[in-house]
Parts: structure tokens; sequence; C-alpha cells
């Protein structure tokens, strides 16, 4: 597999307190990573950074061999980097379906603006795709809070990015709607690349491959869910914690 | 499918039809004084429009959009004078010392120079302005408080530039638009249609803008810059065209109203104006067409009410007529109806649509439209 997406480097300060601190990172294509790592490890820092809501002070991230470190969001979004954020990012005065239209019209293959049947269609599959086709009409902000992260991964999905990047996308969530999104995660790896950041243990067990442990702003560890496991470092920063908690 | 979409049309043709019968009737009702001021609340009413669709749709707050007002009115005025002085220099010109027009009033002799440029230029500078602000992600708050210096800087240029803007006076003593007297009472009739159309006009453009795809996007901008951002879009742009567009009716409302009040001064367009435009918004009722419509109407009908009879009051009233506003009916006067009203729909027996039944209408006639 090649990489698609690569980070170099990257070191993020804010007001003197290093985030990132020569991080480097990569992701193959069609991959599920989990990252994970206690509080203030720099885990959706680097979302940030990979999305251009961050500017880092060094290093630079890849795309596909393009460096995306000097684009505006927009223009990274356009290349085909998506973002679930971590409390539900939606339009609340609109619609359920103009939400997912908005989002379907920003990165339109062949150029937006042109109505057509294609888009009626694309944001009706979105829709379908997370269970919201029967809430089409209702204003956003009216949705419960279950729904409105169901609302964000369908604007997510129907721009069909190459990356998708989810900042813990089970946080609030029951039980049910938790499986439901594990299945989605793994339906959607393969075709598109999908980096989750996720403090649920619980979840992560269940669904992660492959793991990467941040560590004050650094990759402390990487591979299996096994290996990341059994490594001691681990275990003293993060899972032994939670080890003594949980158990 | 047909009947669904003369539903979705049937306030916005309920609306236009109201304005123009009671915008018809009224001359036959009022006298030529009460005609030419209810001319003068239409031309506000055209700049809370544009001020409701820059702030209530996009979530951007002006408070110097008598400048653009202004702009539009000035232009108007430059042309009128100048047809007004004929082959002499403008009164105000003379008595300042100056012996030449100067070139940059020369263009506006022309009236397909002047009329245009009363919308354009005010289009011009909001879209340089607003382009550079929101190119450095200048906030809601600091757009608020940049628009308020620009009022403030254009109050103090016309004011010192007296040779060139009629100064504190204001530029006024026109005779004739287009050859005809502005006296006449068939003209000011004509001004008067011609003020409800362009309001009429104004509305239907606003409806049509926040019914497109490009509404939807005003709103996104309103609710969710960055997420709008993250879904690709350049922000910056998008909130440059809406300040031009908005900016530019503003002018246009400053054109009409300089036919119909004959003077354009500092004292009309500078920071406290801009305030007044926001309270119509406000009292109205923001992010509707209507309501914006309603509350320049009422707010000035009260102010020249209460002003002919107690002058000394009327900024308490204006100021508490805000608060109260803001406190009691933070959507206006129209979000407050609307709101009686559903609550009205809700006990009646017949249920309304389901609202899951109905995307395909919503979704579908917009589409068409613009394919």
């Amino acid at each position: 597999m090649a990489p698609v997406l690569v980070c170099e480097r990257l070191v993020v300060e804010f007001d003197g307190f290093t985030v990132l601190d020569g991080l480097d990172f990569t992701l193959e294509a069609g991959e599920l990573r989990f990252l994970i790592g206690p509080n203030g490890a720099g885990k959706t820092t680097l979302l940030d950074v990979i999305g251009g809501q961050t500017r880092p002070r060094a290093g630079r991230v890849l795309f596909r061999g393009q460096a995306l470190t000097r684009r505006p969001e927009h223009a990274i979004a356009r290349l085909g980097v998506g973002r679930k954020f971590q409390t539900p990012a939606v339009f609340p005065s609109l619609t359920v379906w103009e939400n997912v239209a908005v989002a379907a019209l920003g990165r339109a293959a062949g150029g937006g603006w042109r109505g057509d049947r294609a888009l009626t269609a694309r944001v009706a599959r979105a829709l379908e795709r997370v269970g919201l086709a029967e809430r089409s009409g209702v204003r956003a902000g009216r949705l419960a809070h279950g729904e409105k992260q169901w609302l964000e991964i369908a604007m997510v999905l129907v721009q069909d990015p190459a990356v998708v990047l989810f900042d813990e996308p089970v946080a609030g969530m029951t039980h049910e709607e938790r499986e439901r999104t594990g299945a989605l995660l793994t339906a959607l790896a393969g075709a598109h690349t999908v980096l989750v950041v996720e403090h649920d243990m619980e979840f992560v067990r269940q669904y992660a491959r492959r793991v990467t442990v941040l560590h004050q702003g650094r990759v402390l560890c990487e591979g299996p869910l096994a290996v990341v496991q059994s490594d001691p470092r681990v275990r003293e920063v993060y899972l032994g914690r939670d080890h003594r908690e949980g158990d | 499918m047909r009947a669904d979409r003369w539903t979705a049309l049937a306030p916005t043709l309920l609306v236009s039809a109201g304005l123009l019968l009671l915008g018809a009737l009224a001359p036959l009702g009022l006298s030529d004084f009460r005609l030419s001021l209810l001319a003068k609340f239409l031309t506000w009413a055209i700049v809370a429009l544009s001020l409701d669709l820059l702030w209530g749709y996009a979530g951007l707050l002006s408070l110097g959009h008598g400048v653009f007002f202004g702009l539009g009115a000035y232009a108007m005025a430059m042309y009128l004078k100048l047809e007004a002085a004929g082959s002499d220099l403008p009164d105000f010109m003379a008595w300042s010392g100056l012996r030449a027009l100067p070139w940059w009033w020369e263009p506006f002799r022309q009236p397909w120079v002047a009329l245009p440029a009363a919308v354009l230029l005010p289009m011009g500078l909001a879209g340089l302005l607003g382009y550079l602000a929101f190119r450095s992600r200048v906030r809601e708050v600091y757009f608020a408080l940049i628009t308020q210096a620009l009022a403030l800087i254009a109050t103090i240029l016309l004011v010192g530039q007296q040779p060139y803007t009629g100064g504190t006076n204001g530029i006024t003593n026109f005779r004739t638009v287009l050859g005809l007297p502005l006296a006449a009472p068939s003209v000011r009739l004509g001004l008067y249609a011609l003020t409800l159309l362009a309001l009429v006009g104004c509305y239907l453009f606003c409806r049509a803008l926040t019914g497109s795809r490009l509404g939807w996007l005003l709103v996104a901008l309103r609710d969710n810059e960055g997420r709008l951002r993250c879904l690709g879009y350049d922000v910056v742009w998008l909130k440059t065209l809406v300040f031009a567009l908005s900016a530019g009716m503003a002018g246009l409302a400053g054109a009409l109203f300089v036919l119909h009040v004959g003077i354009i001064s500092p004292a009309l367009v500078g920071v406290v104006p801009s305030l007044e435009m926001v309270i119509w918004v406000a009292v109205g009722g923001r992010g509707t067409l209507s309501g914006p419509i309603v509350g320049a109407v009422l707010v000035n009908a009260a102010k020249s009410g209460l002003s002919e009879s107690f002058p000394e009051i009327w900024q308490f009233f204006l100021g508490a007529l805000f608060v109260g506003c803001v406190l009691l009916f933070p959507e206006g006067l129209a979000g407050a109806l609307r709101r009686v009203a559903a609550r009205g729909w809700a006990r009646a027996p017949v249920p309304r649509l389901p609202r899951a039944q109905r995307p395909a209408r919503e979704a579908l006639p917009s589409l068409e439209g613009e394919a």
C-alpha cells in the first residue's frame, strides 16, 4: 500500500507550549487507523494541522505527494480531506437535506453550481446511508444529538473524500449508535482512508486494527492493537492508568 | 408538484401584491406632504432589506450602511446639482472659492454615468473593504466596528471637504431630473411609483436569492462559518459578494431618497443614521424579508409622529424601543407574529403535511430552477 498522507516533523506551539513536537506520521491508502493518547497528547491538533485549521510552526503534511501545509482550509477540503468534528458541526437553520446539499456542492465533481438529478441522488444516497432519509425536511437544529452526529457524517460522506478525519465519533452516542458507527468506519475503510481520534478504549478495542499512540506531541508507538496494548511504555502513559481505573 | 410550488410561492406573492396594493392606494388618501414622507420611508425600507440580507441572513452586522446609502445619494445629488446649475459652477463651490468644476465631478453630468454609479460605487467600496477585512479573518464584532469607523470617516471627509461635497449643509437646491421638474405633482407621483416598484423589485430579488442555493450558503455562513470552510467553500468571496450586493441595494435607496427629499447631507449618512437602520431591522425582525420593510416604515412613522409633537423625547423612545425589542422580541415583530401564528396552527384540527414528506418539494424546485 502506498502512503496517502504523510506528516513530517510537525511542530505546533500554542503560547510557548509545545503541542506537537516534531511528529512524524504516515497513513496508508485505505486503512482504518485509530489515534489514541492521553489528554493533551496532540490528537485533535494533528487533525487540525491536516485539515488546515492550524498552521504548524515547522514540518509539512503531504497528501498524495502534494503539500497541504500552506493551503487554506477550503482548498484542502476540495482536494479530498473530510472532517467530522467532535461536537456535531452542522447548520442548525437549514434542513437536513439542505445541510447535505451544501456539503455536496462544496466538492461537486466537475464544477459545483450546475443543478441536476445527480446531486439529488447523491444527497439522497448519503442520507439513506446514515438513516436520516425520513428526516430530510427537518431543521438540523431540531435533531437529537445523535442525529446531528449522523447528519455531519452524511455531510462528510457525500463529499466522497479520500481521507476522512473523525474526532471522537462515538462521544455521547448510545450503545446501538456506537455499533452502527463502528460498522460504518469499518465499511468506509478500503475505498477511503479513515483516521479516528478516540478516547473510548472499549470502542477502540472493538474496531481498531492499527493504532497510533500519541504522547506529548510525538508518536509513542504504533502497530496492531495487541502489540500496542502490550507495550510497557503505552501501559505506563495510557492503558496502564486505564487498567487501574477500569479493571 | 405544481400545486406545491404555488404554496411555496404564496407568501412571496402575497407580500408583493400587498405592498403594491397598499402603495397604490396610498396616494389617494394621503396629502402630498404625507405621500413624500411615505416615499422617503420606502427608500429606507430598501436600506432595511439590504441590511437584513447581510445581517439577518449572512450574519454580518454592518454599522456603516449609511455610507453606502450616502454614496448612492451623493452620486444622484451630484447629477441633480449639475443639471440644476447648467453651465454655471454649483453654488456651494462658488461660495467656497472654487473656480472650476473638479474633474471627478464632470462624469456625473451624465445621468447614464451617475445613475449606475449610485449602485456601483457602493458595491465597489464594500467589495474592496469587505475583501480586505474578510481575507484577514476579521471577526463579526470587529467587522461591525470597522464599518462604524467607516461611517465616522465618511462623515469627517464629507464635512471637511466643503468645496467638493457641500460640507455640513450637503448638496441641495435641485430643480429637474432628466429635464422633468422635481416639484411637479405628476413627477412626484411618478417617483413615488418608481420607489414602490424598486422596493418590490428588491424584495423579490432578496426572496429569490435567499431561496436559492446561494441563500443556503448565506445561512450556513451565519450558522457555522468554520464548517462551511471545511466543506470546501472559500467564505471570503461569499462574504464579499453579499456585502457588495447589500451595499449596492443601499446605494439604490440613497439615490431614490435624494429624489424625494431634495437634499443629502452628512447628518443623513453618518454613525447615528447607520445605527437607526440596524434598529429598523431589529424591530421588524431580521432573517425575515417582510419584517425589515415593516420595521423601517413603522419606526419612521413613529419617529415623524413623535418628533412632530415631542422632538426632545424621540431619541429616548428610539433607544427604549431597541432595548425592549432585543429583550422581549429578539426575532422582531415578524418573528413574534410568526410564533403566534405557529401556535394557532398547531391547535388547528387539520394537521399540516408531515415535514418528512416535504424534502423533495423543498429541494427540487430550486434545482430545476437553476438547471
